[in-house]
């Protein structure tokens, strides 16, 4: 496998650190008011432990360590290693996120 | 037929024409008290032992491809039981005591071979931790042995004791861990699981699940028709969350690609496993002379069967650091297999929440050393439906409860443990 940074170009794999699926969204503990959310253990227990595991085309997030030290979200089939998109993270590079605790 | 020295001479005596297959090739029944998915060796040791201790022999073990040709033949072939934590020491060593008696058990030649493992430590702080994990094994009733320098080198005079950044300090020493022929084991479950009634049906992939109008499993759909039965095992790590899903379940679990490397044959030189944890390498030698080992998992999730190059220079650059001799001898094949990677590196054999569907998961890449008694704490389960004295700890639920048996400390990143 070898990625195409969109910021430094095709990679060898070695460069890049995996972190896993970009689905799973950290969940709010709390609402707006303060108040606990009543479902927050559920809630965090998937986030935490619970994935798809998807045999085929997935978006994961790695991390560009050996280059320019940018968060990727990559297109990849993990039953072929199909390489399919590379994309900066929300939050990379020049862009940055709306407000603290946006990245999605 | 039996297998002995007089079966061997008898059949050499006659050109060896007279041997009879290992096991039959049935066709499917439409109906089994217990059907198993998945014919590697936790499969066909579960079925083994619901016929030889449970009694319950209408069953059938359902093999995608070929019996073995998943994770039970792509092992390193390591068995071991010098674990730590409650309710994995008393299981591993459940599985060492069942190696010691496998090959009178199942009338096979297995190739137990305790010839011991030994785990390097490298500074004072590595020691201290192993000495503690060596008194918990003993205090279990676990052989182990704290080696220092001088020990390690009358055994192991090859390694590079020199290595500037992970001098060999010593070694916690399992005398009677070792290795066992995975093929062999495979093949002697089959047959010995053969012998008692079980069908084993092969090239009969799972497709989907039969349920009535309450949800209870009552069969599965398969390549080859539907098959009816009382209970389903899943016993299918590397696919776990893939058949977990045709029955709607998500898992703590994520899939990733092992590789493992064998050199060329070459005289003995490796008395028995040599872990170098520090260096992510580790090395026996098979009875043909092959060094076998490995390292680390690629890292990222896969289903593919086949790694990448940053990890096999990563694993043999350790071999390097460890025994530069290694350097010398020339690689004959690699591989990759797909680990159930489970949230913290410990097994699942637990009923599922969905009435008849029982799941044995989450094996990491630990599966191979505990073969015999996952097949028996897992057929215990199918028959009784609680879980075995030890494996009691190894539940679906204990993620939700903060139940975890995380070996290593590393919380849940699968692809760390």
């Amino acid at each position: 496998m070898r990625i195409a940074c969109p910021f430094c170009g095709e990679r060898e794999l070695g460069e890049f650190t995996y972190l896993g699926d970009a689905a799973p969204k950290r969940p709010l503990a709390f609402a707006a008011d303060g108040a606990e959310q009543p479902d927050a253990q559920d809630l965090f227990f998937d986030y935490v432990y619970l994935r798809d595991n998807i045999a085929g085309d997935m978006n994961e997030r790695w991390y560009h360590g050996g280059g320019c030290r940018s968060w990727l979200t990559v297109t990849r089939n993990t039953t072929t290693h199909e390489i399919k998109a590379v994309r900066a993270a929300p939050g990379a590079g020049a862009q940055k996120p709306a407000k603290a605790g946006a990245i999605s | 037929m039996r297998y002995s020295i007089f079966s061997l001479a008898k059949a050499a005596l006659s050109g060896h024409k007279g041997w009879t297959r290992a096991w039959r090739d049935p066709q499917p029944k439409k109906h089994y008290d217990v059907v198993i998915v998945g014919g590697g060796g936790h499969g066909l040791a579960t079925a083994y032992y619901l016929a030889k201790e449970y009694g319950i022999r209408n069953v059938a073990v359902l093999e995608k491809g070929w019996i073995g040709s998943g994770n039970a033949g792509r092992n390193t072939t390591i068995i071991r039981s010098n674990y730590m934590l409650p309710g994995n020491t008393g299981f591993y060593e459940l599985s060492m005591k069942l190696w010691e008696r496998q090959e009178q058990d199942l009338n096979y030649n297995t190739m137990v071979s305790q010839r011991g493992i030994i785990n390097l430590y490298h500074s004072d702080a590595q020691r201290d931790a192993f000495a503690r994990r060596g008194n918990v094994m003993r205090i279990n009733g676990i052989d182990a042995e704290l080696l220092d320098g001088e020990q390690i080198r009358k055994v192991l005079p090859f390694l590079n004791y020199n290595n500037a950044r992970f001098p060999v300090m010593g070694g916690l020493w399992q005398p009677r861990a070792g290795t066992a022929r995975h093929d062999a084991v495979v093949w002697g479950y089959a047959r010995a699981a053969d012998s008692f009634g079980v069908d084993i049906i092969q090239n009969c992939e799972v497709t989907g699940f039969a349920r009535d109008q309450n949800g209870k499993i009552t069969g599965v759909e398969t390549a080859r028709g539907t098959i009816g039965a009382g209970k389903v095992g899943m016993a299918v790590a590397g696919s776990t969350s893939r058949v977990a899903a045709l029955a709607g379940m998500r898992l703590p679990i994520e899939s990733h690609v092992l590789q493992a490397f064998v050199s060329e044959a070459i005289k003995p030189l490796i008395p028995g496993v040599i872990t170098f944890g520090a260096g992510h390498f580790y090395v026996s030698q098979s009875d043909k002379g092959g060094l076998v080992f490995g390292g680390d998992l690629d890292g990222y999730n896969s289903y593919a069967q086949r790694g990448n190059m940053p990890v096999m220079e990563d694993v043999c650059e350790g071999g390097m650091a460890l025994m530069p001799m290694i350097g010398r001898v020339r690689l004959l094949r690699q591989w990759g297999g797909i680990m159930d990677m489970s949230m913290d590196g410990t097994p699942i054999i637990d009923k599922t929440p969905i009435d008849g569907l029982y799941l044995n998961a989450g094996w990491c890449y630990g599966g191979f050393k505990a073969t015999p008694a996952s097949g028996l704490v897992f057929a215990h389960l199918l028959a009784r439906d609680e879980p075995h004295e030890e494996a009691k700890r190894f539940r679906l639920d204990r993620f939700r409860r903060g139940a975890m048996i995380d070996e290593k400390g590393q919380g849940a990143q699968p692809n760390l443990h």
